[in-house]
Order: C-alpha cells, then sequence, then structure tokens
C-alpha cells in the first residue's frame, strides 16, 4: 500500500489520452424496428387468415396425436401387459418418454425465469414459445406415469384425496414426492406463461375487429389497462415469479433423478443424478427451442426479433451443458471403477459393451460429439445444420434416458434373473404419438396467442430508454 | 359548457416518446398528484420513481403464501402419514421434517406462486372489463405505441380547465376529458 502513490505518480502518461474501449452490444431487435412494427407483427400472425401450412400440419400432427389415442384405448382396454415391461424390466419405454419429455421442459423455464434473474436482455424474444414449449412438453410428460400406474381409473389416488379405503400416499418414496413436484411444475409454469401474456393479450383485444376475438381476447386480457401502476405490480409479480421458478425447475428435476437415485439398483444409485439431470434436461430443452423457433422464424419472417446472436447464444448453452453431461459420463465411469463395488463397474462396462451398446454409443455421439460442432462460427450461421444437430441432440438425450433406466434393469445383481428388453408396437404408438399432441397444441399457441412477449421486446429496444436521445 | 354537469373520470393526453412521458411524468409527481397514471405499451424502467411510486405490494402476499404452504405441506405429510394411517417405511419416523422435504417444498413454491399471481390481481384491482378509458378511441393505441397520462378527477387538485392546460404546459398532444 506504501507503494501505491509512487505507482500511480509512474502511470505512463499516454494512459491519460486512451479512451476506453466501447464495445458496442450486438443489437436485439434489428433494423431499427420501431414499437409499431413490433406490434404488427406479432398481432400480424394472430389476425392474418389461417395459412395453408397451418391447416396442413395441423391435419398431419392429429393424425400422429391420434397414435397416442389409439395407443392408450387399447392398453386401458386390455393392460398394461400390451407395453413391453416384464421381469426384471419394469420401467421401460414409460419412464424414458416420461423423463425425455420433462427434460425438454426446463428450457422453457431456464429461459423465461432463469434468464430474467440473470437479466439476459436476449430471452425476450424466445421465451414465449419456450414456456409454451415447457407447458405442452409436461402434458406430453405427465400422459406416461399416469397410464404406467395399470388402471389408469384410479390415477386419483397419487394424490392425497380422502378415499373408501381410507389409505393415503406414502410420503417417503420418491414416486409421491415426484407427483408434487411434476403437478407444482406444470402449475407455475402455466400461471408464469398466462400472466406474462395478458398485456399482450391486451394489445390484440384493443386491435380486435370482430366481435369474438374483442371477447376471446378481451376475457383472456383480464382488463388490462397498461397503467404504470398496474405494471409496478406486474413487474413485482413477475420477478418473484422467476424467481420462485428457479428453485422449482431445479428441483423438479431433482426429483426426477430420486426417482432413480435413492433405489439400491447398481448404475442409478449416484450422487451425481440430480445435476447431471438438470444440465441434460437443459441441453435437451434448448435443442428442442431451437428445433421449433428456426421453422417458425423462418415462416414469419421474425429475423429482425430472432436474430444471429439468439441462435448463438441457444447454439452455445446447448455446448456448454452438452459437455457438462458428457463430462458427467466421464465421471459415472470413474466413480464405478473408484468405488470398488463389482456391481457398479459392472454396470458401467455394460453399459458401453453389453447388449445395450448400440443405444450407449448413439446417445455418446448425439450428445457429446454432434453438439462439439458448435464452436464453429459457421456452423452456427448455418441454420439447417443447427437444426440438424439440434434433431441429434434430442434423440441423443432420448437414448440416454433409455440407457440409464433399461440397461441397470435389464442386467442388475443374479446373472439368472437378466433379460432383455423392448418395446411392443403399443410403446411405440403411443410415444410417437406425443409428438403429434405436442405438436397440436404449440400449433394453437401459435395460431392464437401472442408469439412473442411484445411488451419485452419493446422494452429491449433503444428506443424505449427514457434517457436516450 | 355543461361539461361540469357530467360525472367527469379525469382528463387524459397522449406522447409519442417515452422520454417525453417520463419527463412528463416527473413533473406531474412534483406538483404532488396523487391520483393519476401514466399508460404505457411496457413498462418504462424507471417510471416509479418518476412517478414516486411506493414499492409494490406483490411481495407480502408471496410470503404468506409461501409459509401456508409449509406449513400445509407439514400438516398434510403429518396427518396423513403419521395421525390418521401411521405406516412404518424403510425404518424412517412416522413423521420428520426430512423425508417428505421434496413436499414440504414444492408446496412452499406452489402457494407463493399462487400468493404473487393472485397477488397481482388483487393489487390491481383486476379483472375489471369496464372503464371509463376503454372509451376513448386512442386508449386503443396505448398497448402499441402510444403513451398516456390521465389526471383522475378523484385527485384534490383536480380540475377540469386547469387540469387541461397543466398537461398542454408539459407537451402532451391529444387532450381529452374522460367522462364515467
Amino acid at each position: 500500500m506504501a507503494h501505491a502513490p509512487d505507482h500511480a505518480s509512474e502511470r505512463p502518461a499516454i494512459l491519460d489520452k486512451v479512451r476506453p474501449a466501447e464495445l458496442p452490444r450486438s443489437p436485439l431487435v434489428l433494423n431499427h424496428r420501431g414499437f409499431h412494427w413490433i406490434t404488427d407483427k406479432v398481432c400480424g400472425i394472430v389476425e392474418e387468415p389461417t395459412p395453408l401450412w397451418w391447416k396442413v400440419t395441423f391435419c398431419v400432427a392429429l393424425f400422429i396425436a391420434s397414435f397416442t389415442f389409439i395407443g392408450l384405448t387399447y392398453l386401458v382396454s386390455t393392460g398394461t401387459g400390451t407395453w413391453g415391461l416384464r421381469s426384471p424390466v419394469g420401467w421401460g419405454w414409460a419412464i424414458v418418454n416420461f423423463v425425455f419429455w420433462v427434460g425438454i421442459g426446463h428450457a422453457g423455464t431456464l429461459i423465461s425465469a432463469i434468464l430474467c434473474l440473470l437479466r439476459q436482455k436476449w430471452r425476450t424474444s424466445i421465451n414465449r414459445a419456450a414456456e409454451a414449449m415447457t407447458i405442452f412438453a409436461v402434458m406430453c410428460a405427465g400422459i406416461f406415469p399416469l397410464f404406467h400406474v395399470g388402471r389408469v381409473w384410479f390415477g386419483w389416488w397419487l394424490f392425497p384425496l380422502p378415499n373408501q379405503n381410507g389409505i393415503w400416499p406414502q410420503f417417503r418414496s420418491p414416486l409421491e414426492w415426484d407427483v408434487f413436484a411434476v403437478s407444482t411444475y406444470f402449475t407455475v409454469s402455466a400461471l408464469f406463461w398466462y400472466m406474462g401474456m395478458i398485456p399482450d393479450l391486451g394489445a390484440i383485444r384493443d386491435r380486435a375487429t370482430t366481435w369474438w376475438r374483442k371477447i376471446f381476447y378481451g376475457l383472456l386480457a383480464m382488463g388490462w389497462r397498461n397503467g404504470n401502476r398496474q405494471w409496478s405490480n406486474f413487474e413485482m409479480a413477475y420477478l418473484l415469479l422467476a424467481g420462485l421458478s428457479t428453485p422449482l425447475v431445479l428441483s423438479v428435476h431433482t426429483i426426477v433423478s430420486f426417482d432413480f437415485a435413492v433405489s439400491n439398483v447398481p448404475g442409478w444409485h449416484t450422487t451425481i443424478f440430480p445435476p447431471y439431470f438438470v444440465a441434460g434436461a437443459i441441453f435437451s430443452g434448448f435443442a428442442m427451442v431451437l428445433t421449433l423457433m428456426l421453422p417458425l422464424r423462418a415462416i414469419y419472417r421474425l429475423h429482425d426479433v430472432i436474430n444471429q446472436y439468439h441462435i448463438d447464444n441457444m447454439c452455445k448453452i446447448i455446448l456448454a451443458t452438452g459437455t457438462m453431461v458428457g463430462y458427467a459420463y466421464a465421471t459415472e465411469f470413474f466413480i464405478a471403477a473408484y468405488s470398488g463395488n463389482a456391481f457398479e463397474k459392472f454396470a458401467f462396462v455394460n453399459r458401453a459393451f453389453g447388449q445395450y451398446a448400440w443405444a450407449y454409443w448413439i446417445m455418446v455421439s448425439c450428445n457429446v460429439i454432434t453438439p462439439q460442432l458448435f464452436w464453429f462460427k459457421k456452423v452456427r450461421e448455418n441454420h439447417a445444420l443447427v437444426w440438424i444437430i439440434c434433431l441429434f441432440v434430442n434423440v441423443g438425450m432420448w437414448f440416454e434416458r433409455f440407457v440409464i433406466t433399461v440397461t441397470s434393469l435389464a442386467n442388475d445383481y443374479l446373472p439368472s434373473s437378466w433379460g432383455y428388453y423392448s418395446p411392443t408396437i403399443v410403446d411405440i404408438f403411443t410415444f410417437f404419438g406425443t409428438f403429434g399432441f405436442f405438436s397440436v397444441l404449440f400449433l394453437l399457441f401459435v395460431r392464437f396467442l401472442p408469439l412473442l412477449p411484445m411488451a419485452e421486446v419493446k422494452m429491449v429496444t433503444p428506443q424505449a430508454d427514457p434517457h436516450a436521445h | 359548457m355543461n361539461e361540469r354537469n357530467e360525472r367527469i373520470h379525469g382528463v387524459a393526453c397522449t406522447f409519442r416518446q417515452p422520454a417525453d412521458v417520463f419527463r412528463a411524468a416527473e413533473q406531474v409527481r412534483d406538483a404532488g398528484w396523487t391520483k393519476w397514471d401514466v399508460h404505457t405499451p411496457f413498462p418504462i424502467h424507471g417510471m416509479d420513481q418518476a412517478m414516486g411510486l411506493p414499492r409494490s405490494p406483490v411481495p407480502r402476499l408471496t410470503l404468506l403464501g409461501g409459509v401456508t404452504g409449509f406449513v400445509t405441506g407439514c400438516l398434510l405429510t403429518w396427518y396423513t402419514n403419521a395421525f390418521d394411517y401411521p405406516l412404518v417405511v424403510g425404518g424412517k419416523p412416522f413423521w420428520s421434517v426430512i423425508f417428505p422435504f421434496p413436499v414440504l417444498y414444492e408446496c412452499t413454491i406452489l402457494f407463493a406462486a399462487f400468493g404473487t399471481f393472485f397477488g397481482q390481481f388483487i393489487f390491481n384491482r383486476l379483472p375489471r372489463h369496464h372503464h371509463p378509458l376503454f372509451d376513448l378511441p386512442q386508449f386503443a393505441r396505448v398497448s402499441d405505441d402510444t403513451f398516456m397520462i390521465v389526471l383522475e378527477a378523484s385527485d384534490p387538485r383536480f380540475h377540469v380547465d386547469e387540469s387541461r392546460n397543466f398537461l398542454q404546459s408539459l407537451g402532451g398532444s391529444e387532450i381529452t376529458i374522460v367522462r364515467d
């Protein structure tokens, strides 16, 4: 400290002439688009006559969704034996699909809540669609455990409701924790989504020309008046919901991983599961966001509001979380070797080189190798390639859940009770159909609700700053 | 003029730029108005201070919801697993704060979120589908790209002509009387 004044006097004179560099931030809205352009663009999607592509995709989506309907009808009328579940694998595709869909939902909450708390302004143009994706993905996820219970008409026994048997759910079970985690997650995500949409519904209401639009959007907008006294409460509530959703989203996939980690099955009973599952969830969710947003951006010409900067950021998050997932795969192997537990060691060697090695290497190549391409700017700027890589990530993350669920159950302690699990056509129908179900809901959202949060996008334009010149 | 014979909600004027409405809001605040509002297509950064608004009371209901949720979770798990139908599972106690913690955690968040969501509606006095402002043609543009200041008749400073002149001096255009 004593040398500090000397040091200051030795400061080179040139430093006084040098101005700190002003690095311009990447603009979030390109081409200096104004407030009115944003309103027109977003409301225009809802107000235009139903485009042909929408009608066609909607019909295709409905057709695909009917596969789930047929699959479930057959399951309920015949029995859960129609799924490929039998000893030793009692958790097959149903649980794989459940974890897959819940994981996809997590990126929506990450974008809407965690990036909101971190003041990442680029989230604004994608958060509405990502939140919608969350809600619809959780709906798809919920189908599987609900029907997996066997007699679905007793599904309400999952909840602590009084029944004539006088018994209650058993709260020491991770499966019961999961009921609370997923239902809370769905409810809070829906509240957050709807509340964030109120000002935009008001904007559509104010432009409405047809009577049904006035009534529909008028009712949904709850009489929102854009007053700053309202905004003040609204923004506070929005921030609080973001603050509540953040620990919620982390807890949901943590509890999903408890379904596995709390058991004594080799390969499941590990403490790395919660963070590893959360990273994987964000990874797959961002891939799904890009899978959905890239085509929508092209169809609705949203290039000014969802620009290269947004796509870069999402690609980088996929790269980061994909690398974390790869690191987790390596850690699992190390811990299994280090544990000295013969069953743990076997479980992991068996994953990579056993009867499900094909699934393991699909998982590794899709999840660890493919996203590494996002290091290259040229790849991130090639949107067709980005879209394809995201599809690979989606496939890889489905296989991750398959590998975890099935390999550990098929080959656990006693070789005499080992088995090989394959899904049946009913499994495949039911899962395939959920993509249609998801698409039906998402297409309805795109057509009837504001796709981008107009108020939030306006807020991040330079002209929204009251102190700008 | 028969303006004074009818019930008047207030006087409204519009602005085109966030900076203009921001400066005008500061002047309305400094003039000591209490019953007035600024209507903007998006929340303007710093407008709460420019209007002199206190901190939003929504967090109170969030806290209330969170505490209710935690207590509800405790009561639920205790009543069902330790009181009404005690069952020994895995040698764990009938009730402790540890094993049902995920349930307590989720209940806390769920109820806190309900508190926040309904708090926003309660403190904003919504839903309210009728309001005198909805009758103004220019009000429809407020959700698009127009900014509006409304001085309400319930404020003690309100006087139709003086308030109009005041809004004029602030640089507002489309000065209109809003009828109830």
